[in-house]
């Protein structure tokens, strides 16, 4: 029974990697960058929501809408003074001013909210579910994190695939240039990428700190990372990718706390980026791309 | 025409060796008459072992042209191989200079191999990946020593991953790697002078390899992987050449940090990725394939946060903010064209003062 | 015995036929053309001949030797050596360097000599400047010699991609659109370039070209591709006057 308790909880931690991997698959198959800064988004929702909800004492879903307008905006405008300039310049360059924005993300952060952890209030009021005679529990954070996943990752394709500003996506991932020829804005799609991407990241540090509820200005960036490999894992650029590396990497990640060691679970999860990389550089899903000569 | 570039590299390398020996000097001056506060006698082998940290990570990042985020995990190697070394030969050899000394040989050999080792899988990707699996690379070294313990007793050495009572020692063994609690009771033995003189070979080094057909090779793949291949240059062979003598280099940064600590613990602090970016603004803000730079800006940006107090909350905040402006500033393309208009005027109004004149 | 041999190369991507069933004889000495329509096929051989594409099947000798799949590398020691469609200069170091670095393989020392300034490195760069500065008095690009590569305007460019490429000491020596981004008096003087080179480097010489002056002007022998197939080849002036080579370059 403490297995499939395990399993699902990874499953949980996973759905929240593959939100957060969507934000890092989107923006590199359309923008072609790594935007190291997006684990930091995440906690920048996580203290917007811990502002509205514990010091100003309102509804957590006007937390929720409030941090994911901050993220947006936030995110956009990043794009705009930090990454759109470097359009064209070297990966090298682009992927250091990530790193960049993300410092200062931190730190600004750090200034403001200082670096002890704070508490943060749960925003699922969903009672949890208790199974099989009590012997497995899951709460509610678990249920409405998987379920809010689903929806995501459902809403999402469609919105690809069914709309304009969707189709106009594929098209820039695709061949930026001649997108750009037939008349498609690519600017605009980059930016609304972002703001997708930011978007989601709110979500995500809802469903972050709710499970695991200690927010400091550093919340963000591990969970970034370990994103991002979930991203690559399932191979950079597809959707359902990131959702099959992000539970994949959760479900890893906490059997190996359970089981093996929780200061080695890291480890374990890494150790499976660099095999799948050396394996399959291009993810499980992934496509593949060659240098033109 | 070729001799005058000859010597123009002479000059500029020896300008750099010149700022370092002559730093030393005021140093020496100032603390003999009294001047140099206790303070700034801590951050002195603190600013040598980030010296040698940013020379060695722009081997990498400026030279070969990847960007490493695993930087501190290689430091991480160096600094445990170094520090059980001198801990081991406690006994066999009393002098703590000459167990310095072969801790330093050691522990920069070890990290050479590990990124060897590292580099094979690693050097195969590129760009984002690369960055994001040697960041990868060093949180699992930095990890997998946190559960390390080793001990010793009379029958020779113990091994574990679970803690030191699963080492199983007899009555009067001793166990030197505890885990998360790492390794104490190493010498204090890194002085200024000795930080100094390894900045020094760090520096020799890494610019008589890249003004060597070595660094050329290296320097062509940086420019041009492809047209590099085509003139039968091995790219495997260089490109692990420069990452791991990068990483030997750091790893003799981490001896000599080991040897600055009584207590030497693997903490995120110490060899996390963030320490790994930290040395990358360094490189940045020193400019990329800019050695002295990279010695400066780590001069600079270690001392001074650290001397003007007030600053110091700021001081990441600055680093991060610079950081962007500068990338900004050099590689974005409208920047380029601009300065290269304005270059361009600049030109255009000396030649014509000088035809006024004529 | 001829310098390079293909026989019946072939590789497609993805399902497509880049280059089907192709065939071509270079003598010692020759000037060689390989012209055709964009998109024939035309680079595609380059990489096929320069081991950048393993060929899916067929054979390629070199002067009687079997590359077949090797590497580029190990092409380039056989003693292939290339320029690029697009230029490819090893942007950031010097025009001396830019040589030197194609002299790699023929002064070595090793990268200790080289840490620690041991005698060896002093002589063998001696040599390698000697060398190089040769060579580039050679494009007249010895005033240059410490110019930032990008730096050089773009006819200086495809002599320095040229002079580097004849660093590698190859037999043989293949050229991909020497002349894009030309005017007619620097072709003009690049035809010479080209015919000195093959004179005093006694090389034999493959380009790809779509200055029809260049190719009548210096090319002995030409062939044709068109879809990725060989179209005709034969001496210069004959494939020139072929009226399905004027189809394929004009259209029905």
């Amino acid at each position: 029974m403490s297995f499939l308790s395990y399993l699902i909880s990874g499953i949980s931690l996973g759905s929240i990697y593959a939100i957060i991997a969507l934000g890092y698959t989107m923006v590199y198959g359309i923008a072609r960058m790594l935007n190291f800064a997006h684990g930091d988004i995440i906690m920048v929702g996580g203290f917007a929501i811990f502002t509205v909800v514990s010091t100003l004492g309102m509804a957590p879903l006007l937390g929720i809408v409030t941090a994911a307008a901050v993220c947006t905006i936030l995110g956009v405008t990043i794009e705009f003074v930090a990454y759109r300039p470097l359009r064209g310049a070297s990966s090298l360059a682009v992927l250091i001013t990530a790193i960049g924005v993300s410092y200062l993300l931190q730190n600004l952060a750090l200034l403001i909210f200082g670096s002890n952890a704070r508490q943060f209030t749960s925003v699922v009021t969903m009672p949890g579910l208790k199974l099989a005679e009590g012997r497995l529990s899951i709460s509610g954070e678990t249920i409405v994190t998987i379920l809010v996943c689903i929806v995501i990752m459902a809403g999402l394709t469609a919105f690809i695939n069914k709309t304009r500003i969707g189709q106009a996506m594929l098209a820039v991932s695709e061949d930026r240039g001649a997108a750009a020829l037939m008349g498609i804005n690519v600017n605009r799609t980059i930016a609304i990428t972002f703001a997708i991407g930011s978007a989601l990241a709110a979500v995500a540090g809802a469903l972050l700190c709710s499970t695991y509820p200690s927010l400091t200005p550093y919340t963000g960036s591990m969970p970034g990372i370990k994103a991002f490999v979930a991203a690559v894992f399932g191979g950079i650029g597809s959707i359902p990718g990131a959702l099959l590396g992000g539970v994949i990497l959760g479900v890893v990640e906490n059997l190996s706390k359970a089981y093996i060691s929780s200061q080695l679970s890291d480890a374990i999860v890494f150790s499976l980026l660099i095999v799948i990389l050396l394996v399959r550089p291009t993810g499980i899903l992934g496509k593949k791309i060659n240098e033109k000569v | 025409m070729m001799k005058v570039k000859k010597n123009k590299i002479l000059i500029q390398n020896g300008i750099t060796y010149a700022m370092v020996i002559a730093f030393w000097a005021v140093i020496q001056i100032l603390s003999a008459g009294g001047h140099v506060s206790s303070l700034m006698k801590g951050l002195l082998v603190p600013l040598c072992i980030y010296g040698i940290l940013a020379v060695s990570l722009n081997l990498t990042v400026g030279i070969l042209g990847e960007l490493s985020l695993g930087h501190a995990g290689f430091m991480c190697v160096g600094a445990f191989t170094g520090a059980f070394i001198t801990r081991c030969m406690e006994a066999s050899i009393p002098s703590v200079g000459a167990r310095f000394f072969l801790a330093l040989v050691v522990g920069s050999a070890m990290a050479g191999v590990f990124g060897i080792l590292i580099g094979i899988p690693v050097l195969r990707l590129k760009g984002d990946y690369l960055a994001i699996v040697t960041l990868a690379f060093g949180e699992i070294i930095k990890n997998l020593i946190n559960v390390m313990f080793i001990g010793r007793d009379s029958r020779g050495f113990h091994f574990s991953i679970k803690d030191s009572l699963s080492l199983g020692l007899e009555e009067g063994g001793e166990v030197i790697v505890k885990g998360a609690q790492g390794i104490t009771g190493t010498p204090r033995a890194a002085t200024f002078t000795i930080g100094v003189l390894l900045l020094l070979l760090t520096l020799v080094i890494v610019l008589n390899l890249i003004n060597s057909r070595t660094g050329r090779a290296i320097m062509a793949i940086r420019d041009n992987r492809i047209a590099a291949e085509s003139i039968g240059i091995n790219i495997t062979k260089y490109k692990l050449m420069a990452f791991s003598i990068s990483a030997a280099l750091a790893g003799m940064a981490g001896v000599l940090y080991a040897h600055s600590l009584a207590t030497l613990a693997a903490t995120s602090a110490n060899f996390g990725y963030n320490k790994s970016i930290m040395i990358l603004v360094f490189v940045v803000l020193g400019g990329l394939g800019n050695i002295r730079g990279s010695v400066i800006a780590a001069i600079i940006l270690t001392a001074l946060p650290e001397l003007l107090r007030g600053l110091n909350d700021y001081r990441m905040l600055i680093y991060a903010i610079v950081l962007i402006v500068m990338m900004l500033f050099n590689s974005s393309p409208k920047a380029i064209e601009m300065r290269t208009v304005f270059m361009e005027k600049v030109r255009h109004k000396k030649s014509e003062s000088a035809a006024k004149e004529a | 015995m001829a310098m390079l041999e293909a026989k019946n190369l072939g590789i497609s991507f993805g399902g497509l036929k880049a280059v089907d069933n192709f065939n071509m004889t270079i003598e010692k000495g020759q000037l060689y053309g390989l012209i055709g329509p964009n998109g024939a096929g035309k680079t595609t051989v380059f990489n096929l001949l320069t081991g950048v594409y393993k060929p899916d099947l067929g054979t390629i000798h070199l002067d009687g030797r079997n590359i077949t799949g090797k590497k580029t590398i190990e092409i380039n020691q056989a003693g292939i050596a290339r320029t690029f469609q697009n230029i490819r200069l090893f942007k950031e170091l010097t025009v001396l360097d830019n040589v030197k670095a194609g002299l790699h393989n023929h002064h070595p020392y090793s990268t200790i000599e080289g840490i620690f300034r041991l005698p060896r490195y002093y002589k063998v760069e001696r040599e390698m400047n000697d060398r190089a500065m040769e060579l580039l008095k050679v494009f007249d690009l010895d005033g240059e010699s410490g110019c930032k590569a990008s730096n050089l305007p773009y006819g200086k460019q495809r002599k320095l991609e040229i002079a580097r490429a004849l660093a590698t000491d190859p037999k043989f020596l293949l050229l991909d659109e020497p002349a894009a981004g030309m005017n007619p008096n620097e072709t003009a003087e690049l035809m010479e370039t080209i015919r000195f080179v093959r004179e005093e480097f006694d090389m034999t010489i493959l380009l790809i070209e779509h200055d029809m002056k260049l190719v009548s002007g210096i090319c002995e022998k030409l062939t044709v591709l068109n879809f990725g197939q060989v179209l005709t080849q034969g001496e210069t002036s004959e494939v020139l006057n072929d009226r399905r080579v004027i189809t394929a370059y004009l259209g029905e």
